[in-house]
């Protein structure tokens, strides 16, 4: 029976890091050359944390499934990245970041962990500045700051639209560095397909060599997920095609827990769909939300031009709404908002499925050359994407699956449960509760990466120096292996007729219509049949083209969906067990009369971590309580 | 529409590999390029055949994975977008469309449209970084950085390592991309204290790795998606003589 220790160090909750950091066992530098350390995945926080531990003497090395690391998904990160400078002199401090944060996150994230985040913050942004990162400068040649949803100070450090872009490739470099010091090495283009776990401790990983087929064996004293999320599972969303929750499963399988996997947040300002072959979903940052003016016509399938209606025929519904907030309400509440204008016909556009994002009066109070300064990336993606150019007229948006709060459950050190296994990043569950505030992902990525596992981790390796090389021919690695090869050798066999896309798109629908911005029990049963029948259908029909051992893109996606009808699965029974509503998780029973989530702190004030039985409808709940020493949980408003 | 592509197939790096022409209607104008080859593989699968291998991943510009040679341009027809913002809408009913992958030494082709192009990695690992370890950095305002020249430094940095670039140079060179880190690094007070030795590293990275010389032809800045200018090689340019004179 697994009993969940959240390790939280003891202490003021500003000191807790302090101390802990004070107390953490170290290892030192000439034992350091000896351990060896598995990265899978490179993106903000896997090439952060495999450049700062290859440079603090730990042998590493990283695994990516494209052809560098330089191509991970935090990349596409657009609008900023938060830190508690107070270089507005607007009263910011670690103290106000941490309680946005859990505020944001309706009160079911951890204390610890979210204030340790908030006080690294800053230092996270030296780190990026002394790296060469280009962020927004004022005249004076100091960094620029900008304001964000759910905040009401200016805390957002930005380079334009591109922030992810230029954060991760400096960690990107940086992680290079290393690799010509000749103390981290890249794995490219290889798929992390099980992980190996000896006497009950992390020791290695298989992977599938992605131009050859080939099925290796890698080993390691410990082990670092940093893979990202899984909202690809919804099939169209705003992350790389290729981006999956296959590691996380692997480690559910062997015994990590997996969190909250229901708390998906559906972002508000999204290009709309356009059509049935669209693969995936643009996004266009938050950070919009500061200048222009979310609207719907105020007569229902008012098909007229924007230009063409007046303002008192505009419903501006979130100033109307939240006028505390207006525009800057948090991304759920933003999206669900939009989705009631839509559902009752107010949406815009040829499906009636959009709303308008209006610059028009940030262009006339500001000038164009200040919007341009700001958003100009932004705003010609969209006129690439959409034909439309939102200088002249409002962009279209509508809301889709963006990131998962949810994720590996970690304790305080960021480790799994499983020893010697850490996961950090996105593909951990710690910093974001149910809803996760803009900015805030690159912050935990590099945080995360660059200063809280090359502490926590040594606290583990202290006890491993006397362990030689971990050898890859024990039967743990002969039996990962053979489980892999069982997988994708039966996947290559069924021979059927459908295409593994098909199957994704429709576990996708499913998963959207019943499990998305809003849930109910009926619906949320009726998922779990469908999708169950669906996996059938797979197992039994789905036709993998090619060869096992050549390049072969439709076995990778065939084997990442395979394991996406077992996490769906999870995601749903999560959704059906906590009755309540909280941040991205609306269940349609538990709302105001003004249609307002209402969340139940009696009842539901914890962690809900699952673990693996065999099978997935039998996964055991364990909770972790939640408790509140410094913020007395509140009704969310920002009204 | 209908159209026809010519689609060069290889089944591995040591195939000869051939064009391959196929027929595709009831082609969108909405689809992206990239869902347009979706689209044909879903087709192929369906028939039984082998669908075409092509490297894609973020599908919004950004990540640099995709880029195709398209009708003999790197990303097809249209100024200052990634294969993966390409609109059908670029082409017409009956066009006929052939897509290669990148030609180029230093990116041999995998299969089918799919090449390595680790060499990038390896030119970054020569000197693309600035050496500052975890922890060591001072506070982010204690250096002030003119507004100008970090947004100079942000018009370089925003490259994204496809290697339109190279496909799109005569020589096959590189400098563009190199140019535009060693720009953006040049340009950052963070970043001069290395300069020369940056940029010596990494030009030579560049030619040891197999990629040609530049020939000021200009035609990588026509092509790169992110239209990158031209100014940066000047700018290696001056920073690689510099660094000469010592």
């Amino acid at each position: 029976m697994i009993k969940l220790d959240a390790k939280i160090p003891e202490g003021p909750l500003s000191e807790k890091w302090t101390k802990h950091q004070s107390s953490v066992k170290l290892v030192s530098p000439a034992n350091k050359k000896k351990l060896d350390i598995i990265v899978v995945g490179g993106g903000a926080a896997g090439a952060s944390a495999a450049a700062s531990l290859a440079e603090s003497g730990y042998n590493v090395k990283v695994y990516v499934f494209q052809d560098s690391s330089r191509r991970a998904h935090s990349i596409a990160s657009q609008g900023g990245i938060n830190a508690t400078k107070n270089y507005k002199n607007d009263a910011d401090s670690d103290y106000r970041l941490f309680y946005d944060m859990i505020k944001g996150g309706d009160f079911r994230s951890r204390e610890a962990n979210v204030y340790r985040i908030a006080e690294i913050s800053n230092k996270i942004i030296d780190q990026f500045v002394a790296q060469g990162v280009p962020f927004a400068r004022e005249y004076g040649g100091h960094l620029a700051n900008r304001s964000f949803g759910g905040v009401q100070v200016s805390r957002t450090f930005y380079a334009q639209g591109q922030t992810g872009q230029q954060c991760t490739l400096a960690a990107y470099q940086a992680l290079m560095r290393q690799v010509k010091a000749g103390k981290a090495k890249i794995f490219a283009r290889r798929d992390m397909l099980d992980l190996v776990v000896i006497d009950g401790r992390a020791r290695g990983i298989i992977t599938r060599n992605l131009i050859t087929g080939e099925i290796e064996r890698h080993s390691a004293h410990a082990v670092v997920f940093a893979t990202g999320g899984y909202g690809t599972i919804y099939y169209l969303s705003t992350l790389a095609i290729n981006s999956n929750g296959s590691a996380a499963m692997a480690a559910f399988r062997k015994g990590a827990l997996m969190a909250n996997p229901s708390m998906a947040q559906i972002h508000p300002t999204c290009i709309p769909v356009l059509n049935e072959y669209q693969s995936k979903l643009t996004l266009m940052s938050e950070s919009l939300r500061n200048d222009g003016r979310v609207w719907v016509p105020k007569q229902k399938g008012d098909k007229r031009p924007a230009n063409e209606i007046k303002e008192e025929e505009r419903d501006y519904y979130l100033e109307r709404k939240y006028p505390a907030f207006g525009n800057l309400v948090p991304r759920d509440v933003a999206s669900r908002a939009a989705k009631e204008r839509c559902d009752e016909g107010y949406g815009v556009g040829e499906t009636g499925l959009s709303v308008y994002l209006d610059f028009r009066d940030a262009i006339e109070n500001q000038g164009k050359d200040a919007i341009k300064s700001k958003y100009g990336t932004l705003f010609d993606l969209c006129e690439k994407v959409t034909g439309i150019n939102p200088y002249k007229e409002p962009m279209r948006i509508y809301p889709a699956s963006h990131y998962t709060m949810g994720g590996l459950w970690v304790d305080y050190n960021l480790m799994t449960t499983i020893p010697g296994l850490y996961a950090i990043g996105e593909a951990n569950f710690s910093d974001h509760g149910a809803n996760r505030l803009g900015a805030s992902s690159l912050m935990q990525c590099a945080g995360d990466g660059y200063f809280i596992l090359p502490v926590t981790i040594g606290d583990y390796l202290a006890d491993q120096i006397r362990i030689p090389k971990i050898p890859a021919d024990t039967p743990e690695f002969d039996e990962a292996e053979k489980a892999v090869k069982d997988k994708l050798n039966k996947l290559m066999s069924i021979k059927g007729t459908q295409s593994p896309t098909s199957f994704h798109k429709r576990l996708g629908h499913i998963l959207w219509t019943y499990s998305g911005m809003k849930r109910n029990e009926k619906g949320l049963k009726k998922a779990l049949e469908e999708i169950k029948e669906l996996q059938e259908e797979f197992w039994r029909d789905v036709r993998v083209a090619g060869e096992l051992y050549e390049l072969n893109h439709e076995l990778e996606k065939a084997n990442r969906i395979a394991d996406f009808f077992e996490l769906a699965q999870l995601i749903v029974l999560d959704a059906l067990n906590r009755k309540e509503s909280c941040g991205a998780h609306f269940r349609e029973e538990y709302q105001t009369e003004e249609g307002e989530p209402k969340r139940d702190d009696k009842n539901y004030s914890y962690v809900a971590a699952w673990e693996y039985t065999g099978d997935i409808l039998k996964s055991v709940l364990h909770k972790e309580e939640l408790i509140f020493e410094y913020v007395t949980p509140v009704k969310r408003s920002y009204k | 529409m209908n159209i026809t592509l010519k689609i060069w197939r290889q089944k591995n790096r040591d195939d000869k590999g051939k064009f391959v022409t196929y027929k595709l209607g009831d082609v969108s104008a909405e689809m992206t390029f990239l869902e347009m080859l979706d689209y044909l593989n879903e087709k192929l699968i369906r028939e039984g055949a082998d669908p075409v291998a092509f490297d894609s991943d973020c599908r919004e510009g950004i990540c640099g994975m995709c880029g195709l040679y398209i009708n003999g341009r790197p990303n097809g027809p249209r100024k200052g977008v990634t294969t993966c913002q390409l609109s059908m809408s670029a082409f017409k009913d009956g066009d006929t469309i052939t897509v290669e992958p990148w030609r180029a030494k230093a990116f041999p082709v995998i299969k089918d449209l799919v090449v390595d192009r680790t060499s990038f990695d390896k030119i970054i690992q020569a000197g693309g970084y600035i050496s500052v370890n975890t922890g060591a950095a001072p506070e982010a305002n204690a250096i002030p950085v003119k507004k100008e020249n970090a947004e100079r430094a942000f018009d370089a940095g925003i490259c994204i390592g496809c290697g339109s670039c190279v496909a799109a140079c005569t020589n096959a060179s590189a400098m563009l991309f190199v140019s535009a880190k060693v720009s953006q690094l040049a340009l950052l007070p963070q970043g001069r204290v290395e300069a020369k030795e940056r940029v010596r590293a990494m030009v030579q990275a560049m030619d040891e790795l197999g990629f040609g010389n530049c020939s000021n032809t200009g035609a990588c800045e026509v092509e790169c998606p992110k239209e990158i200018s031209l100014s940066h090689i000047a700018r290696l340019n001056r920073e690689y003589f510099t660094a000469g004179i010592t």
